[in-house]
């Protein structure tokens, strides 16, 4: 019986397991991470990333009707290196696809990935027979959020970028230092 | 390109430029290899393939049904037209009769696209020179008509609505209305449009003799729609060779004969202006009667070639179906109007700036999805 | 010029081309491979015919053959045409290019290369053009098998 399993013996009794709070885990903390998620999930700036059909329903999104910058997407930003949101709007092809990861390599982190439409969540009406799709855009990059329609609507995509906006309020960035190395130490 | 600077024998230097796929203005993914002398343009060679979606190898294995579905992602800012155009080649092929009300109902629809493509493409235009404000008056527009189309056909961009033999569903109560106030709104806007940009000083210092393109180079490179009719080559299949309800419509064909950037864009408001007129002459005498004429659950065409041309947005398509006898084609060949209209680009650019190229290719209205296929 | 016209004209200038008898809907004139140039020339540059506007250019896999089709229309008369040329090889196809008559035809050609392997003599530029330079194959032949990439229905 090693160190390990000592140790994890002791709150046994209850059922699952009680990690006492290490770690640096107290109320300050805390707070700096939900300022750090807010300031971070409600100011995302795309990349202008589009290939196909999806390209025009992401642009209407932009534009007056439905208005994507009251959810803090004030700009689209034509180069990689300034932008933190990549939106995958259109069909990935074995031609393409070093492209796009090179893409996703300039952009500085924290940077988020939404697949928007059927085709870059799985290749969509161009599975069957077809030699050249690449079947989903997550064969190339991790992706966060789906977006599923063919071309989805504008609200579909607004609610896409909520979701993420939830996703980046969920996380913690600084609590969650050292999350491999620290681990016995609990979080 | 492993080396971006090439020095010649006699001291001039040659320079490679990448305009890459992911570029703002090149509307869709088209990687252009530019080589450059200073800031002047010597050559410009267009590397294609970055949306080659294998759709030509895809129909030989579907029913014709089905390639319905995949014709309008193409050319998705004339949905309608690819749509329509594989349906007139299957019913050449069968020999089927459509009823009028389908006829009338698919020109007016043609006609609506016809408009939202173009509209969709001086917005465009605008924020490619600069002027942003105009990509948001373009997509109000855009999206009064897509709004209309999706009452009717259920979707906003890739419509589907057209089936062999006529069309998938009969008209909403509130078509014939909604689009008559559009019209209304939309002759009162145009002229605005217009002349915000026609009169506007940096426009026509941007545009005007700028990207040239003559007659002989218009037919020899077979740069077809609004872009070779400002050249002076008459080429609209509406007029030509008429199919459907054009016969019966009076319009006229948009000709001018100097072939510069200025011209193309004014080709293009002037069509928006026949539009209109098309729409109105019909609009208030859609025929009663079915809208889809029976045909078989599974189509099979007779052996032999059937080749059908239509006037979409951008030029002449044209769809070259090869049959022998079975279920599925045995080829399908789409000409598409961006394919020659890019051929063109080489010639017109030389000699010109970098920012002469923005505006030249912003005038072909180039889609690059239907130049990969 | 209606479709009797150009066959006498055709068939007084080059006796050796195949005009069928079929119901089609344009012309159809099949030419022999070698003949193919001169053909396209003539029909272009003179004043009768004045075929000067190339709308079509494509080929298609048939078991013992390939075929190239050729769609031409003049722009001042108005009437179309259709070339057909049947290449017999099927290991080593080759055909005259039509790029200095038509440059529509420079991309066009580059394209059938691409998806079909027959190589065009003369042309300027023959290289890939929609698929990467290192693609082994020519996809849109019918005995083209990939098992990676093709998920078949």
């Amino acid at each position: 019986m090693g160190e390990l399993e000592t140790k994890y013996k002791k709150g046994a009794e209850f059922p699952g397991q009680v990690m006492p709070a290490g770690n640096g885990g107290n109320i300050l903390v805390t707070k700096i991470d939900e300022l750090i998620n807010w300031s971070r999930a409600n100011s995302l700036w795309p990349l202008t990333f589009a290939t196909s059909c999806c390209a025009i329903e992401m642009m209407a999104t932009g534009a007056s009707k439905h208005d994507w910058s009251r959810f803090g997407t004030e700009v689209a930003r034509a180069s990689a290196r300034q932008a933190d949101l990549i939106i995958i709007a259109g069909t990935i092809v074995n031609k393409m696809a070093p492209v796009l990861k090179r893409l996703y390599d300039q952009m500085a982190e924290p940077k988020y990935v939404i697949a928007m439409g059927a085709c870059a969540i799985s290749g969509g009406p161009f599975y069957y027979n077809s030699y050249s799709v690449v079947k989903g855009a997550d064969h190339v990059i991790p992706v966060d959020v789906y977006v599923p329609g063919c071309p989805p609507r504008p609200e579909a995509l607004l609610h896409g970028i909520m979701q993420l906006q939830e996703k980046i309020k969920k996380s913690k960035p600084i609590l969650r230092r050292g999350a491999i190395e620290k681990f016995e130490e609990g979080f | 390109m492993e080396q971006n600077v090439i020095m010649n024998p006699d001291g001039t230097q040659e320079y490679f430029v990448n305009m890459g796929p992911q570029h703002p203005s090149t509307h869709g993914v088209l990687r252009l290899v530019l080589t450059l002398d200073g800031e002047i343009i010597e050559k410009v060679e267009p590397h294609l393939g970055y949306i080659h979606r294998s759709i030509e190898k895809m129909c030989e294995k579907d029913n014709y049904r089905q390639i319905i579905h995949l014709t309008d992602r193409m050319d998705y800012l004339s949905a309608h037209m690819n749509n329509h155009a594989v349906c007139l080649a299957i019913e050449n092929g069968l020999d089927v009769e459509v009823p009028e009300r389908a006829v009338v109902i698919r020109v007016i629809m043609d006609e609506l696209t016809r408009i939202s493509s173009h509209t969709l493409w001086w917005g465009v235009m605008g924020m490619d020179l600069g002027a942003i404000t105009s990509f948001l008056y373009g997509f109000r527009d855009h999206e009064h008509i897509t709004e209309i189309f999706e009452e009717t056909c259920g979707a906003r961009l890739t419509m589907n609505y057209n089936v062999p033999g006529g069309v998938m569903f009969d008209l909403h109560p509130n078509f014939v209305e909604k689009t008559k106030a559009f019209i209304a709104d939309f002759k009162k806007k145009l002229p605005e449009y217009d002349t915000l940009l026609s009169n506007n000083v940096i426009f026509l210092e941007r545009t005007k003799g700028v990207g040239i393109l003559t007659k002989e180079m218009a037919v020899s490179y077979g740069v077809t729609g609004p872009a070779g009719r400002a050249s002076g080559f008459s080429c609209d299949v509406r007029k030509h060779e008429p199919y459907s309800a054009y016969p019966n419509v009076d319009f006229n064909e948009i000709l001018y004969t100097e072939g510069d950037t200025f011209h193309r864009y004014k080709a293009r408001i002037d069509e928006m202006w026949e539009s209109i007129k098309i729409i109105e002459q019909l609009i208030d005498v859609i025929p009663e009667g079915d809208f889809q004429a029976k045909t078989r659950n599974v189509i099979k065409l007779p052996k032999g070639e059937f080749y059908q041309k239509v006037e979409t947005a951008r030029g002449e398509l044209g769809v070259f179906i090869v049959s022998d006898g079975k279920m599925n084609p045995y080829r399908m060949k789409f000409r598409s109007p961006g394919f020659s209209n890019l051929s063109a680009l080489d010639e017109m650019a030389r000699g010109g700036k970098i920012a002469d190229l923005v505006a030249t290719m912003s005038t072909l209205d180039l889609v690059v999805p239907d130049i990969d296929r | 010029m209606t479709n009797e016209e150009f066959i006498t004209i055709i068939r007084n200038w080059f006796p050796d081309v195949e005009i069928p008898e079929e119901d089609s809907q344009f012309l159809n004139v099949f030419v022999p491979k070698e003949k193919i140039l001169e053909v396209a020339q003539k029909l272009r540059n003179d004043e009768v015919t004045k075929l000067d506007y190339m709308f079509n250019l494509t080929c298609v896999d048939w078991p013992e053959h390939f075929q190239m089709i050729y769609h031409l229309k003049s722009s001042e008369h108005g009437h179309m045409l259709v070339l057909k040329v049947k290449l017999e090889n099927k290991e080593n196809p080759e055909i005259e290019t039509l790029c200095h008559l038509y440059r529509t035809a420079e991309l066009h050609e580059r394209e059938v290369y691409d998806l079909f392997g027959i190589k065009f003599i003369n042309h300027p530029d023959l290289r890939r053009l929609l698929l990467e330079d290192d693609w082994i194959g020519h996809p849109l032949r019918k005995d083209y098998v990939d098992e990676i990439n093709i998920v078949s229905l």
